[in-house]
């Protein structure tokens, strides 16, 4: 493998009983890279994580993780990889300080210039300092995830597991959240996200990856994803009051045009392509409308044979 | 530097750090030291009355039993308990995403529970060095026993509460898991000898640890005349150095086994779905 691949993961596969979860997702990350995994509910994207945290036992296919198989990782391999968990009403009697400085205790055994961070600076990125003294019952809940991802970082992964972390999260603690994810990717770390929120994957993504059906069915930056369904912008304007929508393959040639015709005559001028979240729904009905047909058609080749 | 030993030590001030919570939350406090009281107050009252056939009082008599019995009930249920309410909150998922966590939580665990297990100890013995008569307690020998007995206990206990606590996957059933041992210790000759049992009954308590435990303490708190009214007419020390032994070493065969088969299923989606549970039932 090489060493500029965080994970790479080849027809991986889970079957719980009679039921195929994956049925061979194939994909690779590289350190540094925001990697937001999307899909319906029920479409794997937790058992995916899973496996790559080491959790659970895949069925078949290669997965490789910081250079190791996840199911034989051992625990310097489990030293690079930090996991964002949902706290509940664990550790409820343990100040916020005090269980941070416990768990970075781990870390010691496996040190390196920056790991495991230190607990003060860890409070500051995380922005829990004034709470540092509080039981951790008492966190509201925003600062309850914030500390869930303090303990996530805690020994500066390598590879971080976020799984969907802004789940009930108001909007400024959403934006607070995003501007650490950012963060924390900027110092190398590669970061494997799932969300149900497409405009935070957007802001989030270096590249997407739509898991639907057991297997990838999109993997691209949120740009290319959208050119891909859609190469049609939708150009709107106003002359003289009156407004206008008109849509084109080539945007820049048809506003040049524009402003030949209108010059400085026109005013509201904006150029929108399809969003993310049109081409999400587009991929995932294309591809449950086209599991369908084959099922159709399937089913009509057994009856006339 | 060894990351095991490293995970030791930090379980050793885990285990230090939870003591220090349990013994600052009344509530917790409370509910750990209560039956302890409640022993005491038995043992007061019973001081007066003697043991059948003999001029000894049934309160110091029943004073080394109840040593024996809290050793299983704080080392046994208390470790079982705590397992299984932090598999279900999400503390061990928290230990195992963390290098050597498994054993930094369990080591921490052994030191908490051995330490409660010793302070209820310690709330009904002293007061009963002070409220009770005929108590052997002049001589270091009684308190090597005390000591041997003790340690041996939790270290055949801790296991199988770690045992049973990884098999119950709801803590809620865990009160099932209660009344098992509530009949062990109807059996094993705590409040009353065993005299009056059919043989049967009586060899069957025989078996489990809650009877040599009750034993080991008589041996080390009463005096020696008294072991003519012990089933064997003696202490039967061998006998519980080997029946104790005998747990000990089963607990640590099968604990690692179950522990690890255990951490091996937990899942941050594991732990969500029993949270569903707990949320629904709580509705």
């Amino acid at each position: 493998m090489p060493a500029d691949v965080t994970i790479d993961v080849r027809n991986l596969r889970m079957r719980y009983g009679d039921t195929d979860v994956l049925t061979g997702v194939s994909f690779t990350a590289r350190p540094g890279e925001v990697l937001v995994l999307l899909g319906p509910n029920g479409a794997g994207k937790t058992t995916t994580i899973e496996i790559l945290e080491g959790f659970r036992r895949r069925s078949a296919g290669d997965v490789l993780v910081l250079g190791a198989d996840p199911a034989r990782g051992g625990e310097s391999w489990r030293a690079r990889v930090g996991i964002v968990l949902q706290s509940w009403r664990d550790h409820s009697k343990w100040r916020v300080r005090e269980l941070l400085e416990h768990l970075s205790r781990y870390y010691r055994a496996f040190a390196t210039d920056r790991r495991p961070w230190n607990v003060d600076d860890l409070l500051v990125a995380v922005g829990l300092t004034a709470q540092a003294g509080s039981r951790i019952s008492s966190l509201s809940g925003g600062q309850r995830r914030r500390f869930d991802v303090a303990v996530g970082i805690i020994g500066h992964p390598d590879l971080l597991f976020l799984d969907e972390p802004t789940a009930g999260f108001d909007p400024e603690a959403r934006r607070e959240f995003h501007d650490l994810v950012h963060e924390i990717a900027d110092d190398d770390t590669t970061i494997l996200l799932t969300t149900h929120d497409l405009d935070e994957a957007e802001k989030l993504a270096d590249r997407i990856l739509i898991l639907c059906g057991g297997t990838i069915i999109a993997d691209g930056s949120a740009d290319a994803l959208t050119r891909r369904i859609s190469t049609q912008a939708e150009v709107r304007w106003s002359v003289d009051g009156t407004r206008y929508v008109h849509s084109t393959e080539d945007a820049t040639a048809f506003v040049r045009g524009l402003f030949h015709r209108h010059d400085d005559t026109i005013t509201d001028l904006e150029v929108r392509r399809a969003s993310l979240e049109d081409t999400y729904m587009t991929m995932v009905r294309q591809f449950e409308a086209g599991r369908r047909d084959a099922a159709v058609r399937e089913f009509s080749e057994v009856a006339s044979s | 530097m060894n990351p095991t030993l490293n995970a030791v030590r930090a379980g050793v001030s885990r285990g230090l750090i939870e003591l220090r919570q349990t013994l600052t939350t009344p509530m917790d406090l409370w509910n750990h030291v209560l039956p302890s009281v409640i022993y005491l107050v038995v043992l007061y009252f019973t001081r007066g009355d003697t043991v059948p056939g003999t001029a000894f009082s049934l309160g110091a008599r029943t004073l080394p039993s109840l040593i024996g019995m809290t050793i299983v009930f704080s080392g046994l249920s208390t470790m079982m308990m705590s397992l299984a309410v932090e598999r279900e909150d999400g503390t061990l998922l928290r230990a195992k995403a963390v290098p050597s966590g498994m054993v930094g939580y369990l080591v921490g665990k052994i030191v908490l529970v051995s330490s409660m297990t010793i302070l209820n100890i310690a709330v009904i013995l002293v007061p009963s060095l002070f409220l009770l008569d005929g108590l052997a307690i002049g001589s270091v020998t009684s308190w090597l026993t005390l000591a041997w007995v003790l340690v041996l206990g939790l270290v055949a206990t801790l296991p199988l509460g770690a045992v049973l606590g990884a098999l119950i996957d709801n803590p809620r059933n865990g009160g099932l898991a209660i009344l098992p041992i509530m009949a062990l210790i109807a059996i094993s000759g705590i409040f009353y000898p065993l005299d009056g049992y059919p043989d049967w009954l009586a060899s069957l308590g025989r078996v489990f640890p809650v009877y040599w435990l009750g034993l080991g303490m008589r041996s080390a708190l009463l005096p020696d005349g008294m072991a003519a009214v012990e089933h064997a007419g003696s202490w039967q020390h061998l006998e519980t150095l080997g029946v104790l032994g005998a747990w000990a070493i089963a607990g640590l065969v099968a604990a690692p086994i179950v522990l690890r088969r255990m951490a091996r299923r937990e899942s941050g989606s594991a732990v969500i779905a029993r949270r569903e549970r707990a949320l629904q039932r709580a509705a």
